[in-house]
């Protein structure tokens, strides 16, 4: 029959490789509905916040999956989180220049990816230490400079989109968002793209899973193990910006709070893909905010101490790793330097 | 082990700690680590230079409040103490491949458990309380451990991960045990706090040295004994060097892992247990932050053996005890040690830059690889 032929068309590929995530992906939109026609403030609001915490967490798990698929681990996503985050307030203290200190955040963890490079392919020192030294240094440095009392001038707000954003439902969460969030979002196709569809993704991969193999042909694994952890690091710093130009609008100690590592999590849980790493910083997001709205509703007549909340993303990070566990396989040369013969 | 090797009329003991004195890689490695400390100072000085601070002021300052007098040298040593027992922690899971960064968790349940038998036990002599004490938190400490090490025996998550996640859970369930349940209620106590421990569960001074100084230098003995002479401690390194060649050889690869977490634990959860039986007297939130992490730099300036923990220790217990003295002196403020320390770190890592400078060959010894991928053992 003519049928049977369109098995192979494109697109019957496409469902039938994706089944499990489309039929995810339709009951996650039937609830949704469900309860915006039940509860729309609540279900906006909680939409609105998972956005917005999801933006750091996915910036840092694309930041950690360039380094990966390129075989060099990044633990100092965190770090370069919080110094960016102080480099970038600093900016907006000084200039009030927003767009300036954007550019101020992503340089800096720029220059953090350039110095985790150096220690993992030149050094070779043992990349988790690499990390560990990025991450006690910007605790050191973030607070050695930070002094109280300084007060950034203006954040970024949102850019409505017209049209889209008088969407019911969709517009207020997806299309009414500061420019971060956006960004953060196109991202994740770019990198998609980029990493899938482009030779320099291929090359990329192909130092990541067999660098002897890649140095043969002539790709230079140095370079692109330099360059990919260098834009990761400007990625792991919008995110730092994120946080003191959108998000909270000014800075605190040790104010990323482990979000550099929920990041890492959330990419392993989305298997090293840009959008398997959206996905899963979208679920982790959703659950701190569902978490935090129950609080909201209901902190006054069931007293749950506020801890309890606070141990939630965290327990549920543990309970995610664990359950996936042994079927993630991570990219064959990942963590191991490359020496040239 | 030994048992046939018997030398007579030469004692053993002392033949070996000759063999190791006249050892040409120690002193080399000693010169190496020390090099890392004094070039860690000398950038910490330029970037007090850069923010208008005086660094040799700084310096000196920081130095008198360590070692300036009797009392100082007790408070750097009493800064020390915890330290000590973190960097064994982190050391003795490195010794198996795993980063324990989770040190700091297990140290405050160490703390806050030891605290809580301290104030809720009375009329105890202090040949009992004490030591209950003292092993009711470093067992605190083990337990807390058995979850990242059987995480990553039975499902391969990298202990970084959860360490790191079970810190945050840590620091949470203490905050609430100290502002809930096992809250100081004396009257006009309005912070998170627990009560003061009962006199016979303190641990006390031998003049100016700390007794809990004394315990972590008897436990940087035993944790050399296993490591070095035990069966137990055979298993955890070779573990360490080659996991694939260890379960070949027969060795019970999880198990070994899991052991080695909890022995970290229970290290670290004697350093909480100490800090609060021999410095703070209560559980406070707030009060052991960093112990854990400060571990990570003791053990690898200390190039993870066990003896070379306790001069680490020391020196980054005299930056710590002597900050205080530095930010009321020069008025630069104390996080220039953490700066410092993740010098330190970078060059001790970094031992090619060292190397290379000294003209010297690569590192002996066995290596032991933390960066192994994310979903392997």
């Amino acid at each position: 029959m003519q049928k049977s032929m369109t098995t192979y068309s494109p697109w019957n590929r496409f469902f039938n490789r994706n089944r499990g995530i489309l039929i995810g992906g339709l009951a996650v939109f039937v609830i949704v509905l469900f309860f915006y026609i039940w509860i729309p403030m609540e279900t906006v609001a909680v939409l609105n916040a998972t956005v917005r915490i999801s933006t750091p967490l996915v910036l840092g798990a694309l930041c950690g999956l360039m380094g990966e698929r390129a075989a060099v681990i990044n633990i100092g996503i965190e770090g370069q989180m919080l110094m960016s985050a102080f480099i970038a307030f600093l900016f907006n203290v000084w200039t009030g220049n927003l767009p300036l200190s954007i550019l101020a955040g992503v340089l800096t963890g720029a220059l953090l990816g350039l110095l985790l490079a150096f220690m993992a392919v030149t050094l070779k020192i043992d990349q988790i230490i690499g990390g560990t030294v990025i991450n006690i240094l910007a605790v050191g440095l973030t607070g050695y400079f930070y002094s109280t009392g300084l007060t950034a001038k203006g954040g970024l707000g949102p850019i409505i989109i017209p049209v889209l954003s008088d969407i019911p439902l969709i517009g207020p969460v997806l299309f009414k968002n500061p420019p971060i969030t956006y960004a953060a979002i196109i991202l994740v196709f770019v990198i998609h793209y980029v990493l899938f569809y482009t030779r320099w993704g291929l090359r990329t991969r192909a130092v990541g899973e067999h660098p002897r193999a890649a140095d043969t042909v002539g790709i230079n694994v140095y370079k692109m193990r330099y360059v990919n952890v260098i834009l990761g690091g400007s990625l792991a710093g919008l995110a730092g910006a994120f946080l003191t130009l959108e998000a909270i609008g000014s800075f605190e100690r040790l104010m990323t709070n482990g979000r550099g590592f929920i990041a890492l999590a959330c990419m392993i849980f989305g298997r090293w893909t840009p959008l398997g790493s959206w996905g899963a910083a979208l679920f982790f997001a959703l659950f701190t905010a569902l978490a935090t709205q129950i609080s909201f509703m209901f902190g006054e007549t069931v007293n749950i101490p506020h801890q309890v909340w606070g141990i939630l993303p965290y327990l549920f990070t543990i309970l995610v790793l664990a359950g996936v566990g042994k079927r993630v396989r991570s990219p064959a040369a990942d963590g191991v330097p490359y020496t040239k013969e | 082990m030994d048992s046939n090797q018997k030398v007579p009329n030469q004692p053993k003991f002392l033949r070996s700690i000759l063999d190791v004195l006249l050892n040409e890689n120690l002193w080399r490695t000693i010169l190496v680590q020390v090099m890392a400390v004094l070039l860690a100072l000398l950038i910490g000085a330029i970037i007090l230079l850069i923010s208008g601070a005086n660094p040799i002021e700084a310096y000196a300052a920081l130095f008198r409040g360590a070692f300036g007098s009797p009392t100082a040298i007790g408070r750097t040593l009493e800064k020390a103490t915890p330290l000590i027992f973190s960097g064994l922690a982190v050391a003795f899971a490195f010794k198996a491949g795993m980063f324990n960064i989770g040190a700091q968790g297990q140290l405050l349940f160490g703390a806050i458990t030891a605290a809580f038998l301290g104030f809720a036990l009375h009329g105890l002599p202090p040949f009992i309380h004490m030591p209950l004490a003292l092993i009711g938190g470093a067992l605190a400490g083990g337990a807390y451990a058995i979850i990242p090490g059987a995480l990553k025996a039975y499902r391969g998550v990298h202990e970084v991960i959860t360490t790191i996640m079970l810190n945050y859970i840590a620091i949470n369930v203490t905050d609430y045990l100290a502002n809930g349940p096992w809250k100081d209620t004396s009257p006009g106590n309005v912070v998170a706090r627990t009560p003061v421990i009962d006199p016979a569960a303190a641990i006390g001074k031998l003049g100016p040295v700390p007794i809990g100084f004394i315990i972590a230098i008897l436990a940087a003995f035993v944790v050399w004994w296993l490591l070095g002479k035990t069966t137990t401690g055979f298993e955890i390194r070779m573990v360490g060097l080659n996991p694939s060649a260890a379960r070949y050889a027969g060795i019970k690869v999880a198990r070994t892992l899991i052991l080695t977490m909890v022995i970290s634990g229970i290290l670290a959860g004697l350093g909480g247990a100490v800090e609060t039986l021999g410095v703070v007297g209560r559980y406070q939130p707030g009060f052991n932050v960093g112990l854990g992490f400060d571990g990570i730099t003791v053990a690898m300036l200390g190039k993870t053996h066990p003896f070379g923990v306790i001069p680490a220790a020391i020196l980054v217990g005299a930056m710590k005890a002597g900050s205080s003295e530095m930010q009321f002196a020069s008025g630069v403020a104390k996080e220039i040690t953490d700066v410092i320390q993740a010098l330190i770190l970078f060059f001790v890592a970094a031992d090619v830059i060292m190397r290379s400078l000294l003209r010297m060959g690569k590192a002996g010894g066995e290596e032991v690889k933390l960066s192994t991928g994310w979903g392997k053992q």
